[in-house]
């Protein structure tokens, strides 16, 4: 997995899945798109006008792979609905400090990468997307590299083993747990015999 | 050197080690509701696999389902074909439903333990972050995303990262008017809502062990607020008598629950220590669960206030968060929606009213909290105070339903979370007891509820 892409700038701390996805928006009983009701009611006004403001909706952010955010990206809500919805939008990267242990999950289940930094390369790359949106972030999960070559920024990012070759494999947790049955059911037999 | 009730539970249920940290965990208890299932029955569905352990599933509708006239049809489209979806999907699979209407229908985290079902040592998810709620019992209990979901279902495991252990320990004795409630908006005030990601929280000390199984769960509730991926309290005979006034227990299966508890020299990874004294009832006054204050306090005291909530609350942070004047009160809520909540609202609004210019919603967690309430009299006091007592759901917690509080009002809610819009499009939220809920429908301004209770 490797992402080249201009990225989106949400210097915003504590961004919860009530804002990336609003819980109106949670009716459909399918996984498609979500992506036009993300952050919608940071998007639009409530008569459904563009915000031209927001960062997303700004002409130089459009075809953007990356979001970039503030600490504790994806707090609150288990709603799965809110990966559907980054993804659906064309996210494949989203960066930031610290991510909700829920939505990291479902961020990898659904091929979205979460890249951990430290709050100061963050702090760069934030501010880097916000004055220059031409500007490029490159991933390769592989080596576990993201770099902003413009400011000569090379970080090194961790990732489970295990995630890591489910994403560059395309292994599928859920087959993997459907082939581990026989196992399960020794564990549960050995439970009842306890 | 001991393990922790944690480190207990965990161990007990790893099926496999994969990788240092990393388990193939099983999952005693899964907990189902209309939002967050339908896509996981379609994915198992579509594996040909089928639902591995249907008896170990329990659904229920909640989130999404109207709160008045709960007898007709759902007239929301879309919230209809959820409900009928999680109907069809449990019919083919082989699960066991309380659907609306049902005399156990009710907030999932509410019908879980008062059915006796959540019991120590177990370990339950649920597509919902507030599964932390059981942890209560002694369980390690917590929210799933849908493809989670579709894992238990398919497998009755799921592989899961092992998180550290925090020990929350408070002694001493509560003032007038705190409650549980009160105490979990302090602790995550202090923490902040990233100040425990990575965690499995621990309660401990006197304040816990006093405290009744609905204000465990009230507490264990709102863990996911700071961050933690759940929360537990250890097992006691308070959570013995619970359990047993619901299910037979032998006397074995209680022991066994027993030494699953930590000990004094059990070794937690990070431990944190308050002093009861020291809280006081409180609200939130921006727009996320850690910008809890007391309510003598200024708007601008909360540590964790940003400009942005600021500007959304419409709050001078000069301004005493008390006395600011509210348009809605709603009481309920997996948080405080169950029988002892609305016991404690009777008791301060029996014999007063609420302010002409407020709306109170009293919503029920189940049916059998709503049935209980109707029994003890307690719709009475609430009709008669003019609050409105409703039918069992979500509500407006989230909004999901028709339950929406109005761009611009201010309400004062029981419930978990004051999210930008979390109660409705526009809808700002402050977050308290129903103590501090009743008082404040009393006087149509957000109110210490020891003002009312002097005075009473």
């Amino acid at each position: 997995m490797k992402v080249k892409s201009i990225a989106i700038p949400l210097p915003i701390d504590n961004i919860d899945t009530d804002q990336i996805i609003p819980a109106r928006f949670l009716k459909q009983v399918d996984k498609k798109g979500y992506g036009k009701n993300l952050f919608y009611n940071w998007r639009f006004n409530e008569d459904g006008d563009v915000k031209e403001s927001f960062e997303l909706n700004k002409p130089e952010r459009k075809g953007a792979e990356i979001l970039v955010a503030g600490n504790n990206f994806g707090c609150g809500s288990s709603r799965e609905h809110a990966a559907w919805a980054i993804a659906d939008y064309g996210i494949k990267v989203v960066i930031s400090s610290q991510f909700a242990d829920i939505f990291k999950g479902n961020a990898f289940n659904n091929g979205i990468l979460p890249i951990e930094v430290n709050p100061t390369v963050l702090q760069s790359i934030l501010d880097i997307a916000s004055k220059e949106p031409e500007c490029r972030i490159e991933v390769d999960l592989k080596s576990q590299k993201l770099k902003v070559p413009s400011i000569e920024l090379v970080s090194h990012f961790d990732i489970s083993p295990f995630k890591k070759e489910c994403l560059l494999k395309g292994v599928d947790e859920t087959e993997y747990l459907i082939n581990l049955r026989n196992e399960i059911e020794v564990y549960e037999r050995k439970v009842v015999a306890e | 050197m001991s393990k922790t009730l944690f480190d207990n539970i965990w161990e007990r249920h790893v099926v496999k080690n994969i990788a240092e940290e990393l388990d193939v965990l099983y999952i005693d208890q899964h907990f189902i509701h209309e939002v967050t299932s339908p896509q996981a029955f379609d994915g198992v569905r579509k594996r040909g696999v089928g639902v591995f352990r249907p008896e170990k599933c329990l659904a229920t509708a909640d989130h999404n389902v109207p709160t008045v006239n709960q007898s007709e049809p759902i007239k929301d489209p879309q919230s209809a074909i959820q409900v009928a979806s999680l109907e069809k999907n449990c019919e083919e699979f082989g699960i066991e439903l309380y659907s609306v209407g049902h005399e156990n229908q009710g907030i999932v985290h509410i019908i879980g333990p008062d059915l006796g079902i959540t019991q120590p040592g177990m370990t339950i998810v649920c597509g919902d972050s507030h599964t932390s709620t059981h942890g209560a019992f002694g369980t390690i209990a917590f929210g799933i995303g849908t493809s989670q979901v579709e894992q238990v279902l398919a497998s009755q495991c799921l592989v899961l990262n092992r998180p550290r252990t925090m020990k929350i320990e408070i002694n001493g004795s509560l003032n007038l008017g705190v409650t549980a409630k009160d105490v979990i908006l302090y602790i995550i005030s202090q923490l902040g809502t990233e100040g425990a990601t990575g965690y499995f929280v621990e309660y401990a000390g006197e304040v816990f062990e006093n405290f009744s199984m609905d204000e465990r769960m009230t507490v264990c509730n709102m863990s996911i607020e700071m961050g933690a991926r759940g929360g537990m309290v250890g097992v006691d005979q308070t959570t013995i008598d619970y359990v047993k006034e619901r299910v037979p227990i032998s006397e074995e299966e209680i022991d066994k629950w027993l030494s699953l508890n930590s000990d004094e020299d059990s070794v937690f990874d990070r431990v944190t220590a308050f002093d009861g004294k020291d809280i006081s009832p409180m609200v939130t006054c921006g727009t996320a669960p850690d910008t809890g204050i007391n309510l003598n306090a200024k708007i601008g005291s909360s540590k964790h206030l940003s400009a942005k909530a600021l500007k959304y609350m419409q709050f001078d942070e000069a301004a005493l968060i008390a006395d600011q004047k509210i348009d809605y009160v709603f009481i309920g809520s997996c948080t405080n929606g169950r029988i002892e909540d609305l016991r404690a609202v009777a008791k301060m609004v029996d014999g007063k009213s609420k302010a002409d210019h407020v709306t109170v919603w009293v919503v029920p967690g189940s049916m059998k909290v709503r049935a209980q309430a109707i029994e003890e009299g307690l719709d009475k006091i609430f009709l008669a105070a003019g609050f409105e007592f409703r039918e069992p759901g979500c509500s407006a917690c989230l909004a999901m339903n028709e339950d929406k509080i109005p761009a611009g009002s201010l309400c004062v809610s029981t419930s978990n979370r004051n999210f930008e819009g979390r109660q409705g499009p526009g809808s700002r939220t402050i977050l308290a007891s129903p103590l501090t809920a009743t008082a404040s429908a009393i006087t149509g301004r957000v109110t210490d509820p020891t003002q009312i209770m002097e005075f009473a």
